[in-house]
């Protein structure tokens, strides 16, 4: 398993500080950017991923907080470019690798089925 | 309940100037911003299973979390006004 994604900045506290890349809180590169509080139409896809969340937590394979530390694993450069929801999947993907519920042959084997 | 007792409202307490993040996977609650930083407790707000085990599926011990105040200004010296309360569990407070 990878280590969490860090970003040192370049200098000033507490910018300089090895926070986790998702710990923006009081990074003032961050502090600018108005919040968007528009409501979001959910796609087909957004709704699959968050049912199959749904089931993993009925079933307990997986909780809420294991996504969440999932999600912040994900490396900055993929996190920044994703979608809210090709977040949650990449941390239900990369959960379901480490617990052995499917395999990465499986995984790809799948993929290729659906193209 | 946490086997600990409670911290009073009032209470000075240094945040713990600890960097998990650097010694490999982890799930943090605590901002950054506030690692080493002295506030007052506010108030308690429950005790919870800590976040951090839960999120690796752990067993999680059950923790007091606690609402502290810190002056803004002491975190970001340009800060001119405002408030900062946060939540904080007490795995993460330390005797100021």
């Amino acid at each position: 398993m990878s280590t969490n994604p860090l970003s040192p900045e370049a200098d000033g506290l507490p910018e300089a500080r090895p926070r986790a890349m998702h710990d923006m809180g009081g990074v003032s590169k961050f502090m600018c950017d108005a919040v968007d509080v528009e409501p979001h139409a959910l796609d087909d896809f957004d709704r699959e991923v968050d049912a199959i969340r749904g089931l993993l937590g009925a079933k307990k394979v997986m909780s809420v907080d294991e996504l969440r530390r999932g999600i912040e694993a994900i490396p900055e450069a993929d996190y920044l470019r994703m979608t809210y929801y090709q977040r949650w999947i990449r941390s239900i993907t990369d959960n379901m690798l480490a617990k052995g519920v499917f395999t990465e042959a499986e995984l790809r084997a799948a993929l290729e089925d659906t193209k | 309940m946490s086997a600990t007792p409670l911290l009073a409202a009032g209470t000075r307490v240094r945040v713990r100037d600890d960097w998990p993040e650097t010694r490999g996977p982890c799930h943090i609650r605590t901002p950054h911003y506030l690692r080493g930083a002295t506030g007052v407790v506010e108030r308690h707000l429950g005790a919870f299973p800590n976040p951090e085990d839960l999120a690796f599926a752990r067993p999680a011990p059950v923790l007091n979390l606690y609402h502290v105040r810190f002056a803004p200004a002491a975190i970001w010296p340009d800060a001119t006004g405002g408030a900062l309360v946060v939540e904080l569990y007490e795995s993460w407070l330390e005797a100021a």
